[in-house]
This record gives C-alpha cells, sequence and structure tokens, in this order.
C-alpha cells in the first residue's frame, strides 16, 4: 500500500470509526444495565427462589387450573380485541387512502390521540361513560324514567375491549392508510379494466395487497393489548385478571414472588415470540418512496359519500365521546358546576394514603417526562443509527432494542425493583428509577419513529453534501437530521407522551414522593369518598390536555416545519 | 491539471479497478466510456474522494490528494440520481455548497440567480424540488455543482435518467455550459453519442482497466481494440485465422502479413457501386438488408465467402437480394490488440 496516499485519511477515518463504535456501546450498556441484568433477575428468581434450581413455582403454575386460565384469557382478550380494532379501522382505512374530503388530515392526527393518552384516563373515561353509573346510564335512565341502569358493563370483558378499541384505533388506521396510499390503485384498476366487480376486488386484489399491512398492524396491536394493564387493572378487576394483572397481584398483594418471576417469564416468551412475527412482517412493510402514489379523489356517489361519512362520524364519536364525558363528569360531576376537584388538587385528600399532593404529583410527571424524552432521544438516535449501518451489528441490535417493547412495564417494573437494591446499583429508593424505567420503556418508540426517516435517505444525499464541501458535523446538521427531523420530533413526542402516561412499571417503583399522575389518579379511584373521586376525574383531564396539548403542538409543529417528501 | 497514477481499487475482495492511469488537462473534457460495471463510476468515486484506494496516487495541480477528505477536495460531482435534498428549494440546494464556504447571504443569492439563468431556470428559486421535472432536476443538480466553482467538474451520467430526445439535446448544452466556465470535467457515460458530443477526449473502460484513451475522431477511426470496436457500435470484425475474406485483405495491405489476429474493416471505408477511391478493393456481393436512415442507409452485404459486412451507404443501388459491387479502402483495415 503505497502510505503516502491512504496513510493519515485512513488513520482519521479509522479513529473516527472507533468513536462512533464506542459510541454505540453507550444505548448497549444502557440496555445490559437496566434491561437484561433485570431480566435476568427474573429469571433467577423465578428459577432458583432460595438459590438452588427450583422449578416448583412452574409447577404450580401449570398444574393451576386458575393460572392456565389466565394465560388462555390473556390471548383470548387480546385476540378479540385486535380482529375488533383491525375490522372496524380496516374500512376507514380505505375511506382515508381513497378519498380526499375536508378536515381529513386533521382527523387522521386527531385519530392518533388516544395512543398517547394513559391507559388510566382511557379506562377512566369509559367508566365515565358506559359504568353504572355512567352518563349513558344516566342518560337512559332520565329519558325512559328507569330506577336501574339498563347498561351493565362494569367489570365485564365488553368494556375491556371497547377501550382497547379505542385505543389501539390509530395504530391499525395508521399503518393500513400509509400502506395502502402507497402501494396505490394501479391493480385494483387493471382488475376492474379485466372485469373484476367490487366483491371479487376486495377478496382478489385489495385484501391480499395489503395483507402485509394488516399482519403488522394486528400484530402489534396483539402486543399491546396482551400487555394491557391499566385499562384490565381498573375495568376487570381481579375477575378479568390478565397475566400482567396477575403478576402484579402476585408481587404486590399476594407478595409470592417467585410466582410472579415464572409469570413474567411466561410473559417475556410469549412477547418474544410475538416479536419476532412483527419484525418479519415490517421487513415486508417497507415500500419503496418512489411508487406511485394514490390518486385521492373526492368522494362522488352518494354511497361514497355516505361511506365516509360514516367513517368520520365512527372515529369521531369513537375518539370524543369518552374525553369529552371524562372533562363533563370532573366538571359537573353533581349535576351543577363544581370545580372543586380541581381547587382541592394542591391538598391531600383526608380519606387518601397519598403522601403528596396531586399537583406535587402533576411536576414529578412532568420532571420525569423531560428527562426520559431526552435520554430515549439520545441513547435512540444512536441506536437507529448503528441499526441502520447494515451489517452485523445491525441484525442483532435491531430486535435487541426492542426488547423493551416487548417485554411489559409491570415486567419491567418487577426486575427493577429486584434486581436495582443493592449497590453499586441501588436505585430502589432513589427517585431515579422512574425516569430510567420510562426511558426504556419509550426508547423502542424513538427508534421506531427515526428508523423509517433514517432509512429513506439515499447515500447519495450525504455524499453530495460531502463533495460540495460539507464537514462531517456539517453533512449531519444540514441534511440528516432535517430529514430525520420528522422522525425526531414523532419519537420525542412519543417518549415525552409515553413517560407522562406510564403506569405499570411506576406503580411498582414510585415511592411514596415520587409517585406520577397514573399512579395518583389509580389511588384515588380506589380511595373511598366523592371527594378522591373528584380529584381522579380532575387529575385525569389534566393529563388528558397535558398529553393531547403536547401531541397537538408537536402535529402542528410537524406540519409547518418539515416538508413531506 | 489531474494526475491519475496506477490507481487500483477492490470492493471487498472484489478488484474494481487496476492499475488506472489517466490525466485530464486545464479545461479539458475526458469522457469515462464503458459498459455498466466497468469501473468508470467507482473511479469518479475515487477522484471524489467518496472511495479510497488500494494503490497509486492521485495528484491535482501537483498535489497529492490522496490524504484530503471529499469535502475539502473542492471538487464538483452530479449524481446519477442528481442527489438533491428533498428539504430544500431549488435555490437552497444550489447555494449549498456556497454556504458551507461562509460565503456572504448577498453574495449566494446572486450567485444563486446567475446560474438559475444560465440553465434556463431563471426565476423558479423557490419552487420545490419534488414538483421539478427529469430534466429540471438535471438542470438543479448541474448549477449545484457549479455554484462553488470546482476545481474539477465532475459528472456521473448525468443524462441517464432522460429519454434519448432530451438527452440529445441536454449533451451539447452541457458541454457548452462547461466550456463556458472554461472548466475541467470528468463525464461518465455508456452512451457513446454522448460521448462523441460531450467529450475533448474519450478513455474507453472494460472490467477495471483503461483500454484507450483518445480524442472521439481517433477512437472512432482508430480503436485500438475489438473490445472498444465493438462498444463505439463497430461491426466487421474478423478472426484472420477463421475469415480467408480477412486473410485475403490482410495480405493486399500489409506486405509483411498482419501482426495481429483480429482486424477491423471500418465501415467508413465500405462503399457500394461508387468511384473507386485511390487505393481499394472490389468484391462482388448480394445485399441482404437495408434500413433507411434518413440521409443514408444501414445496409449488410453477403460476400462470396458468406462474409457479411455492415456499413452505411448514401443511397440504394440495387433491392435487397440483387448483386452488388462493393468497394473497400485499404485504410478502412484496422489491426486490433488482444
Amino acid at each position: 500500500m503505497d502510505s503516502s496516499l491512504g496513510g493519515g485519511h485512513a488513520a482519521l477515518t479509522a479513529s473516527l470509526r472507533c468513536a462512533a463504535n464506542l459510541l454505540y456501546l453507550v444505548p448497549l450498556i444502557f440496555l445490559v444495565v437496566f434491561f437484561l441484568y433485570p431480566l435476568l433477575a427474573l429469571f433467577d428468581l423465578s428459577l432458583r427462589p432460595d438459590g438452588i434450581l427450583d422449578l416448583s413455582a412452574f409447577a404450580r403454575l401449570l398444574s393451576s387450573d386458575y393460572h392456565i386460565g389466565t394465560l388462555v384469557f390473556t390471548v383470548y382478550q387480546a385476540l378479540i380485541s385486535t380482529t375488533a380494532t383491525v375490522v372496524l379501522a380496516l374500512p376507514c382505512a380505505f375511506v382515508f387512502a381513497r378519498f380526499r374530503f375536508p378536515g381529513k388530515s386533521l382527523l387522521l392526527s386527531l385519530a392518533t390521540l388516544p395512543f398517547v393518552l394513559p391507559t388510566v384516563v382511557v379506562a377512566l373515561a369509559f367508566a365515565v361513560v358506559l359504568g353504572d353509573g355512567g352518563l349513558l346510564n344516566d342518560l337512559l335512565r332520565t329519558l325512559f324514567s328507569l330506577d336501574y341502569s339498563p347498561i351493565q358493563l362494569e367489570r365485564t370483558l365488553a368494556l375491556i375491549i371497547i377501550a382497547h378499541i379505542f385505543y389501539n384505533f390509530a395504530i391499525a388506521l395508521r399503518i393500513i392508510t400509509s400502506y395502502w396510499a402507497s402501494v396505490g390503485f394501479a391493480t385494483e384498476e387493471a382488475a376492474r379494466a379485466l372485469g373484476a366487480n367490487e366483491i371479487s376486488l376486495w377478496r382478489d386484489i385489495r385484501l391480499p395487497l395489503i395483507r402485509p399491512a394488516l399482519l403488522s398492524s394486528a400484530v402489534l396491536i396483539f402486543i399491546f393489548c396482551f400487555t394491557s394493564f391499566g385499562v384490565v387493572l381498573i375495568l376487570g378487576g381481579i375477575r378479568f385478571a390478565t397475566l400482567e394483572v396477575q403478576i402484579y397481584y402476585q408481587a404486590v398483594s399476594i407478595f409470592n414472588l417467585p410466582l410472579a418471576a415464572a409469570l413474567s417469564l411466561v410473559q417475556i416468551l410469549s412477547m418474544l415470540v410475538m416479536l419476532v412475527i412483527y419484525t418479519r412482517s415490517q421487513n415486508r412493510l417497507q415500500v419503496s418512496m418512489s411508487s406511485s402514489a394514490a390518486i385521492l379523489r373526492c368522494p362522488r356517489t352518494r354511497l361514497q359519500r355516505s361511506v365516509v361519512f360514516a367513517c368520520v362520524l365512527l372515529i369521531t364519536a369513537l375518539l370524543f365521546t369518552p374525553l369529552l364525558a371524562l372533562l363533563w363528569r370532573s366538571l359537573f360531576l353533581t349535576g351543577k358546576l363544581d370545580l372543586s376537584g380541581y381547587i382541592e388538587l394542591s391538598q391531600r385528600s383526608r380519606a387518601s394514603l397519598l403522601f403528596i399532593t396531586p399537583l406535587e404529583a402533576v411536576f414529578n410527571s412532568l420532571r420525569y417526562a423531560i428527562m426520559a424524552m431526552t435520554a430515549a432521544l439520545a441513547l435512540g438516535l444512536i441506536a437507529a443509527h448503528m441499526i441502520n449501518r447494515r451489517g452485523r451489528w445491525s441484525r442483532f441490535s435491531d430486535p435487541l432494542f426492542m426488547l423493551p417493547l416487548a417485554t411489559s412495564a409491570v415486567t419491567l417494573g418487577f426486575g427493577f425493583i429486584i434486581a436495582l437494591d443493592e449497590p453499586p446499583l441501588n436505585l430502589r429508593s432513589s427517585w431515579l428509577i422512574i425516569p430510567i424505567s420510562h426511558t426504556l420503556v419509550a426508547l423502542p418508540f424513538v427508534i421506531r419513529s427515526v428508523l423509517p426517516s433514517l432509512r429513506t435517505i439515499p447515500p447519495s444525499l450525504g455524499e453530495a453534501a460531502r463533495v460540495l464541501g460539507a464537514r462531517p458535523m456539517e453533512k449531519l446538521l444540514t441534511i440528516d437530521a432535517p430529514l430525520v427531523s420528522r422522525g425526531i420530533v414523532v419519537g420525542a413526542t412519543f417518549a415525552f407522551t409515553v413517560s407522562m402516561g406510564e403506569f405499570g412499571a411506576s406503580l411498582f417503583v414510585a415511592q411514596r414522593e415520587s409517585v406520577t399522575i397514573p399512579v395518583v389518579i389509580y389511588r384515588l379511584i380506589g380511595d373511598p369518598g366523592l371527594g378522591s373521586y373528584r380529584q381522579a376525574l380532575a387529575m385525569s383531564v389534566i393529563l388528558m390536555l397535558v398529553c393531547a396539548g403536547g401531541f397537538l403542538i408537536i402535529e402542528r409543529l410537524r406540519a409547518a416545519g418539515v416538508a413531506e417528501f | 491539471m489531474l494526475h491519475i497514477a496506477n490507481v487500483s481499487h477492490a470492493y471487498e475482495d472484489l478488484v474494481s479497478l487496476s492499475n488506472i492511469t489517466l490525466q485530464v488537462k486545464s479545461s479539458e473534457i475526458v469522457c469515462l466510456l464503458g459498459p455498466s460495471g466497468c469501473g468508470k463510476t467507482t473511479l469518479l468515486r475515487i477522484i471524489a474522494g467518496l472511495e479510497t484506494v488500494l494503490e497509486g496516487k492521485i495528484t491535482f495541480a501537483g498535489v497529492d490528494i490522496g490524504d484530503t477528505p471529499a469535502h475539502r477536495r473542492e471538487f464538483g460531482l452530479m449524481f446519477q440520481d442528481f442527489a438533491l435534498f428533498p428539504h430544500m428549494n431549488v435555490a437552497d440546494n444550489i447555494g449549498y455548497g456556497l454556504r458551507r464556504r461562509g460565503h456572504r447571504r448577498q453574495l449566494i443569492a446572486r450567485e444563486v440567480e446567475l446560474l438559475l439563468e444560465r440553465v434556463g431556470l431563471a426565476g423558479m428559486g423557490k419552487r420545490d424540488i419534488a414538483s421539478l421535472s427529469g430534466g429540471q432536476k438535471q438542470r438543479v443538480a448541474l448549477a449545484r455543482s457549479l455554484a462553488p466553482k470546482p476545481r474539477l467538474l465532475m459528472l456521473d451520467e448525468p443524462l441517464g435518467s432522460l429519454d434519448a430526445q432530451l438527452r440529445d439535446q441536454l449533451a451539447l448544452e452541457l458541454r457548452q455550459i462547461i466550456k463556458d466556465k472554461t472548466l475541467s470535467a470528468i463525464y461518465v457515460t455508456h452512451d457513446h453519442r454522448e460521448a462523441y458530443a460531450v467529450a475533448d477526449r474519450i478513455a474507453v473502460m472494460n472490467i477495471g482497466k483503461l483500454e484507450q484513451v483518445d480524442t472521439p475522431r481517433n477512437l472512432y477511426h482508430q480503436p485500438r481494440s475489438a473490445f472498444v470496436a465493438a462498444f463505439l457500435g463497430l461491426r466487421n470484425i474478423f478472426d484472420i485465422e477463421r475469415s480467408s475474406f480477412a486473410r485475403r485483405i490482410c495480405s493486399e495491405v500489409i506486405s509483411s502479413g498482419a501482426a495481429a489476429k483480429t482486424v477491423l474493416i471500418h465501415p467508413s471505408g465500405i462503399r457500394m457501386d461508387q468511384a473507386t477511391a485511390s487505393r481499394s478493393l472490389r468484391f462482388d456481393a448480394v445485399l441482404t438488408s437495408a434500413v433507411f436512415r434518413g440521409d443514408y442507409f444501414d445496409v449488410s452485404v453477403s460476400l462470396d465467402d458468406d462474409t457479411t459486412l455492415h456499413f452505411a451507404n448514401p443511397a440504394l443501388p440495387a433491392a435487397v437480394g440483387e448483386a452488388v459491387s462493393v468497394t473497400i479502402a485499404l485504410d478502412a483495415l484496422i489491426e486490433l490488440e488482444e
């Protein structure tokens, strides 16, 4: 090799590469310390509760009809929820991918709102609408002068499923719509020209064509429903305990840690299987940016117009009914305007077991959310960059960083309290444990938000910038950063809102003074007395508004600042 | 100006360039011509600083630039896919290189205006990249690579993605713009017609090697190897051992016998039924095909030993299937290297 040529440049490149590789270690170390280590501690506890191999917890688990029943119910409710969500979202996605109508982008944007709403809020909102003393029953009782509640959904599977649909509708809608819009309708026109009627169009063309999107969204929704905790805990109670709820009960109420750990192990293994399926379905989802996008048309026929109208009505009703009901209930709990729930937020309810005022919990939540967002963004960007480099690292790091998504928040929280309770990592009594757990939960969201835009940047753009005189840092700031900025903004929203609404892990790790809004709401719901309920409603509305506000601001920023391409 | 000396390059274990030596003089346009995969884009990327070489040396204006990273070379590179920045408008794309060099805003704006005018896009600075046609994108990409006044301009198949009609017109325009700016340029293409239109000299590449470097005219009339001749679309290439016709011509032309194993009968030296050139040979043949091309006909004739010759003829003296007389100029015989 000619030393006068490659020498200095190669040395510089090599040292840069070395520095980059060191940087890649940061998210990996984070993952190992705060995810894999607690997970191993869980495995250890479930398999060797007293330091020697002891599978009695598993034996009890597998021989108990009750626990087998829990597992079956977990799968069953997730299957029904997923199917119902996808079936409802499919026609709406068709309308969104196909037609142009006023308010469409606003509606699509708003439809994503529930996804960022905390489970505790969603659960409480549905209890407010459909519960025994809920608004709908109030209305029916008044209208028909009844002395009983005609809708008996409280503590039923139906209510859980409705809440799951509300929660996951946007996932299906967004994934299917964008996929449909990108594959276009050219094949459909070809089929029509070959004599296909509407039924065979759906059967032979449309549904097979969007199968990757259907599969991908279904798997994702299934994962979310499988690990759903807040909704099931609040709306179902112990009668409808899923694995998640059971882990919580075993660990916190009964204090059977080995059994809870065994349940967590089952949970983790089932999620791993689903994660593999999800990652595979994701790979098939990638559509080239150059593919001809569908040409959107205004609905013309009466049928088209009514389909569009029905779809808009469905989304609006599904979206706004519970949220408005929650707001209404928080203001008019006793029939007339009553703001005492809000006013009393700076006081501790007399019946409450809380150690801080709800207002202090709001500040806690905000502080942790900002920390978690910053950390998840920094770690997520590095991780996404590493995954995008393609090669050996990418292949194993992509599923690795998705693992926290596949591990339920309850499992994470449980793992934290049993693993991080002794030096050198004694975080058990530190508030730091909360933003750290939130970072872990938010990390996959950041990576999944950044990665698609990172992947669509052709290498020639960066090379063009370099040839035009951009230093590596300038290239990063002027080309890569703006092109992934949309992904970064979306990732930041997710991280912030996920942290604000995180319930499962926080319930485990939060200490008396470090409780967050969702934990406080849950405690208040459980407290006796109207005062606590009023405060719970007020807190839910505040949390809802914070999440919705942040969400709307960022949606607007995104629309104004970054060009679509 | 630019000296490439004994440069070799490999992707992993696959050798992509071996021992390339080439010079580009000041204000000269050199075309790298060759089939896809021959290494021409790799050579361009090496010169741009986007690839590192295995061996060899590259100097520009007497300075070794092997260690100079891409962003300090002050070269311009126009990408095959144009690589326009989708998040910037036309003017911001063109001004990108100037901003990296820290020029003042007014100066950049004025320069961008001038360039937009020069490439025929006056007033389109605010346009979105996505709203441009292929031809317009090509012009923006050209303007962007010209804006920082590069010491050397490189163009990688700049017309590759455009349709044929637009290509002919833009090739001439490109040459004019580069010549106006008295730039040195390297132009990569796989289309010999485009190379003829644009280049001062053409470097023909094949499987990582340089086959021949010459002016378009010399290249066409004196291709050195069978590959070059074939790649330029020249037919009538004969293996002397196999073709009695080739042996006969050789014995007529070269008294000492041919040194080469392969010869080309250049089509420009073949005529059908015309006044005999000063030194020429005459053969009887049958016209086997004739394609009307406007000002001439592409014809094929078959000689009595089943040799087929292809050439262009200004007129059609007979119908297909009829006997014709073919004259071959003595200087039409070109010995080809292996």
